[in-house]
């Protein structure tokens, strides 16, 4: 009986544990995300590493829309209004350098490491 | 400079003179055409430039009305663009029409296209439109821009009509934006225009709009057009070429040989003079100056003489 009320305990300690796990680092995960961050008619930081997988979101931060294209076209964002934000993820390793659509003098890039 | 420029400066006042622009606080530029050749009101003084409005035919440029836009550089750009309607509607002469260089809507939605062609349209004029990167950002990527004004036009909406023997061209720059560039003409509007210029002589006047400039105003900023210079070599051969652009929201001028630049105020929000700003975003200025750096831009054009009258309105003329 106690073998088996152990386990139980420990498993609903567990499920309780990611439970918390899940509500706590939802908010802590999305601010350590990786972000790109436009400001000021730039794309901060100009170049950002992530490992293949992650998820990347691009902030504008400006008064003005920007809108983010892959120079490969392997992805675009739509305009983006101050406060908008497009996320894409990165499946595969690689250097993707991107611009700003509207304002292409507006580069940076995304280094993809296995 | 060419043979032909030559020949006209002979005849007098020369054209980099008689096409300088004298700047009136106001809502827009109004572009007169005196003997072939839009001429900067501005530049002829007050008596000239008023002799210039009477006697030739004018139309008006207004720019980067940003219906939309409501952030602190102008929380209210629709009133702006109402208050500039309301100035045109009051000049004693009326322009014979109006072009829009762009830059109509913020975002390219639907409401916003729909009040900006309340507010414009309302004013009776005909309107003749170029897009700007603002007007292009829809789901259909120009769709509800060509939906509304590409009627008649070529490609990404470029195009050219004849009116009181001036030939006026409206150039789409800013589709297809490359990676680290300015703004894009590309190969089918440039063979375009190579063909519509075949049948266009020499001694007439030309007047090119199109949304960003076609010199080199800041490229660190953007403000220029990658293939610019293929379009100006196909209009170097004529006597007066006037270009007339919008996007960077305050007046520059430049005169290269047979051609000048002009760009517009926005009805929207001023941008800081180049270099002067880390980025070439709205600028927000005390509430009381908004008016004095917003504007319109009219021009005369005067049968018998050369230059086209430019002048340009703030919104705080009376």
């Amino acid at each position: 009986m106690i073998s088996i009320r152990c386990p139980t305990r420990q498993l609903a300690s567990i499920f309780f544990c990611l439970g918390m796990t899940v509500m706590t680092q939802a908010p802590l995960h999305a601010a350590d995300a990786p972000r790109v961050k436009i400001e000021n008619f730039a794309f901060i930081p100009q170049t950002l590493t992530v490992k293949v997988g992650t998820t990347v979101t691009f902030e504008n931060d400006d008064d003005i829309p920007h809108l983010v294209i892959a120079t490969d076209a392997s992805f675009r964002s739509k305009a983006l209004d101050t406060g908008d934000t497009y996320a894409f993820t990165f499946g595969k390793a690689g250097d993707f350098p991107y611009f700003c659509g509207l304002h292409p003098h507006m580069q940076g890039r995304i280094s993809v490491t296995p | 400079m060419s043979h032909h420029h030559d020949d006209n400066e002979s005849e007098g006042i020369s054209r980099r003179h008689a096409l300088e622009c004298m700047i009136w606080a106001g809502t827009g530029v109004l572009w007169t055409i005196s003997a072939g050749v839009p001429v900067s009101l501005s530049l002829l003084g007050e008596a000239e430039a008023a002799e210039a409005l009477s006697t030739g035919f004018t139309f008006l440029q207004i720019s980067d009305s940003h219906i939309g836009f409501d952030k602190a550089a102008n929380p209210h750009a629709i009133d702006t663009l109402k208050e500039a309607m309301g100035k045109i509607r009051a000049m004693p002469v009326k322009p014979s029409f109006l072009i829009h260089t762009g830059d109509i809507t913020h975002l390219s939605k639907a409401a916003q296209f729909d009040n900006a062609a309340q507010i414009i349209g309302g004013a009776g004029f005909d309107v003749h439109y170029v897009p700007g990167e603002h007007d292009l950002i829809d789901e259909g990527n120009g769709r509800a821009y060509l939906d509304r004004y590409g009627k008649g036009t070529k490609g990404a909406g470029w195009y050219s009509f004849d009116q009181n023997g001036v030939h006026f061209i409206g150039l789409v720059n800013v589709v297809n934006l490359k990676a680290g560039g300015l703004g894009n003409l590309g190969a089918d509007q440039l063979a375009w225009l190579a063909d519509d210029l075949k049948g266009v002589s020499t001694s007439t006047p030309v007047v090119v709009f199109a949304h960003i400039p076609l010199w080199a105003v800041y490229p660190e900023w953007g403000w220029g057009t990658d293939d610019a210079a293929q379009a100006l070599a196909l209009l170097k051969r004529f006597g007066s070429v006037t270009v007339l652009n919008g996007h960077i929201h305050q007046i520059m001028q430049k005169v290269e040989g047979n051609i000048t630049f002009h760009t517009a105020r926005s009805t929207a929000f001023p941008q800081p003079v180049p270099g002067t700003a880390p980025a070439p975003g709205p600028m927000t200025v005390p509430a009381g100056q908004l008016r004095s750096l917003l504007g319109v831009t009219n021009v005369a054009v005067k049968q018998g003489q050369r230059e086209l009258a430019i002048i340009d309105r703030t919104l705080a003329d009376a």
